[in-house]
């Protein structure tokens, strides 16, 4: 790994980390560390940003195509999905979500090597790379509707329970929360279907045969398809489809973190 | 200027006498250049837990003495029986007094909202009557400042601080927005009806009252725009409200376990929240238990409050500390007034000499272009400029450290400032 790796990726891991104690510390203390850790996530992602721009501008093709290397930009997307809301006071609790496996996943990604920006070559196909590019993409967004699902199960015990403090940290309507995740699910998995059909129609032409890997990404398609289904043909709302999308979210981390990143075509 | 405060409060008298000394817009419009004098600065502060009479001049004693009087004629009491239940600071400690006023430090609840918008009222009260002159406009200014300052940077104004206000905020929490949310209520009391009055006020709609006594029902249904019904109705109402206030005089439970499971059934998924301030409770304890459903009875809502009023004062420490920084900045200004018209004879003294230099060597300076006269301006101003720079900083420096008056006092005798006036 390069100096300017190491440069761009210690401010990016420390900002993620800082940003998750911090979040955590917003728990205990409202008020206080909550500037803080957006503060974190915000110089973080930029220096990530930099080192992206690093890799891709010293690359020859695609520099994401390893295990560790595709897992480095799917943090990027997450956390980078996360500001869109995570700026938002109200929203900001998602982070405790969102920032601990960021911190957690770009370690990872790091000691297994995807971070560096010697030069090296990826794949060069176009197919290729908008079939992963949507897939990462989707599973980033289903990582947050994860975020969201969790931040509503948790808002709504401390609701249930009614617990003195429940109006003392900032936190969105559950109803807002619910159909945050919904839309994103929904969104997320456009995306993902693109990104399958692409990746199909590619083995179609290539020839080749299914792998573990497009197997469980299935099974994540058909899971956030149900949780679609049943939110809108059975008018299940809240808890239960929390749940579901937890579900989905544990199909997800399989195939991202457990298997290798391209299936083999 | 001296700035004086004579004034009372919820903390020194009690309601009888605050009422005798309270302002109204007409009566403090008049006061005002009373108050104010020849060439002095008012402004009044008068709501429900204060009165305060702000007044900048040249004598403090005789500042204090037409603020005396003036709440005197406006009670019809008489000094000594009003010298107990008031209060009178000066300067820096008025300031300090009023910017803890303005951040909601010194209220009944910590932080609460209404009184930085009466500050700006009565500063707008004394511009209206041309009785705010510098020393009352940078006050309030600062005053305003460190009201806004306490409600973005700490977190004192943002949790309620009474039970219809938290039942409103509860409700926001699980039904989100209250825009043209439906909101059933059921009886037709006193706390029923501020409940609903929050939640009006927040943006919802549609109100459908239920109560034994069809009457008041409907009274309250025509003071919200709604619809009244007997209790009967409920059942088919708890189908679509989003938030139910319960506060009946019943003697059982008005809404039952049963009756809210078969209205789930209807609502798709619809969350449901219900306020339940009657006691004896309206609404089963059960209901809290069914998925969708958050029940808050009067025992909860208390609670929530109580909690959040201590986190307000947690929030005041910092709040403090905001009020404080602001009070020295507006006393290093209040202290600057000492060396400001020294300073201002001072450059008044260079521009003069320069000028009088120019015109004296006009003759020689015939020959040059434009350009060049320019360059000699710009050169001679720079000079000035730069000989009066360390004075005017140590001038004021030493203004902050409370030594103005004597520097001033040197410089002057040291250039001679005004003795062409003598």
């Amino acid at each position: 790994m390069g100096e300017l790796g190491i440069l761009l990726l210690a401010p990016a891991l420390v900002g993620y980390g800082e940003a998750a104690v911090a979040y955590v510390g917003e728990t205990v203390r409202p008020g206080r560390a909550a500037g803080l850790a957006i503060w974190g996530v915000r110089l973080g992602w930029l220096a990530q940003t930099a080192l992206l721009v690093a890799q891709a501008v010293r690359a020859d093709g695609f520099p994401w195509s390893t295990w560790a290397g595709s897992l480095n930009l799917f943090v990027w997307m997450c956390v980078g999905g996360y500001l869109i809301w995570g700026c938002r006071t109200r929203f900001r609790l998602l982070g405790l979500g969102v920032m601990p496996l960021a911190a957690g996943l770009l370690a990872v990604a790091w000691v297994a090597g995807g971070t560096g920006t010697a030069p090296r070559s990826g794949f060069g196909d176009a197919f290729l790379v908008v079939h992963v590019g949507l897939v990462l993409a989707a599973f980033a967004a289903f990582t947050l509707a994860a975020a969201l699902a969790a931040l509503y199960l948790w808002q709504e015990r401390r609701l249930k329970s009614r617990s003195a403090g429940v109006l003392r940290l900032r936190a969105p309507a559950l109803v807002t929360l619910d159909l945050l995740t919904g839309r994103t699910i929904a969104v997320a998995l456009a995306g993902l279907t693109i990104g399958i059909g692409i990746g199909f129609a590619r083995l179609e032409t290539r020839g080749g045969s299914l792998d573990v890997t497009m197997v469980v990404t299935a099974l994540a398609w058909a899971v956030y398809a149900a949780y679609l289904v049943l939110r809108h043909q059975a008018g299940w709302r809240g808890r239960r489809t929390a749940y579901v999308a937890l579900i989905g979210f544990v199909v997800v981390l399989v195939v991202r973190v457990g298997l290798p990143p391209v299936a083999h075509f | 200027m001296a700035l004086v405060l004579v004034g009372t409060s919820h903390r020194n008298a009690p309601v009888e006498l605050r009422e005798l000394v309270s302002f109204t817009p007409e009566r403090r419009g008049e006061a005002l250049s009373r108050l104010a004098g020849r060439d002095g600065e008012a402004a009044v502060l008068s709501t429900c837990n204060r009165t305060e009479v702000y007044l900048a001049g040249p004598e403090a004693g005789a500042c204090a003495q037409r603020a005396l009087d003036e709440l005197a004629s406006l009670s019809g009491l008489s000094e000594a029986e009003l010298q107990p239940a008031l209060y009178r600071l000066g300067d820096v400690t008025a300031a300090h007094h009023l910017f803890r006023v303005a951040a909601g430090l010194d209220s009944l609840v910590p932080g609460e909202a209404q009184i930085l918008g009466q500050v700006r009222e009565s500063f707008d009260a004394a511009q209206a009557a041309g009785t705010a002159g510098p020393t009352l406009h940078r006050l309030f200014r600062h005053a305003l400042r460190a009201g806004k300052r306490v409600r973005t940077e700490t977190a004192i104004a943002e949790n309620p601080a009474s039970v219809s206000s938290a039942a409103a905020e509860l409700a926001e929490r699980v039904v989100g927005d209250l825009e043209g949310r439906r909101v059933l209520v059921l009886g037709a009391g006193k706390m029923g009806e501020l409940t609903a009055a929050n939640l009006i006020s927040r943006g919802a709609e549609s109100i459908f009252v239920a109560s034994r006594t069809p009457e008041r029902a409907r009274r309250l249904a025509e003071r919200f725009g709604g619809t009244a019904a007997g209790i009967e109705a409920v059942e088919r109402e708890l189908g679509l409200a989003d938030v139910v206030v319960a506060s009946t005089s019943a003697s059982g439970y008005v809404v039952t376990a049963e009756q809210v499971e078969r209205a789930l059934r209807t609502r798709r998924g619809r969350p449901l929240f219900f306020v339940d301030i009657a006691v004896p409770r309206d609404v089963d304890p059960a209901v809290n238990t069914l998925d969708g459903c958050y029940l808050y009875d009067i025992d909860d809502l208390e609670r929530v409050v109580a909690e959040s009023v201590a986190g307000r004062r947690e929030e005041a420490a910092r709040a403090e500390t905001i009020v404080g920084s602001e009070a020295e900045a507006f006393h290093a200004w209040q202290l600057s007034l000492d060396v400001v018209p020294a300073i201002a004879m001072l450059r008044e003294l260079g521009e003069r000499i320069r000028m009088a230099e120019l015109a004296r060597a006009e003759h020689r300076l015939d020959g040059l272009s434009p350009s060049e006269r320019k360059a000699v301006e710009s050169l001679t101003t720079q000079i000035v400029a730069k000989l009066l720079h360390a004075p005017t900083v140590r001038l004021k420096e030493a203004a902050v450290a409370a030594e103005g008056v004597g520097y001033a006092e040197a410089v002057r005798h040291l250039f001679g400032l005004g003795e062409d006036e003598r």
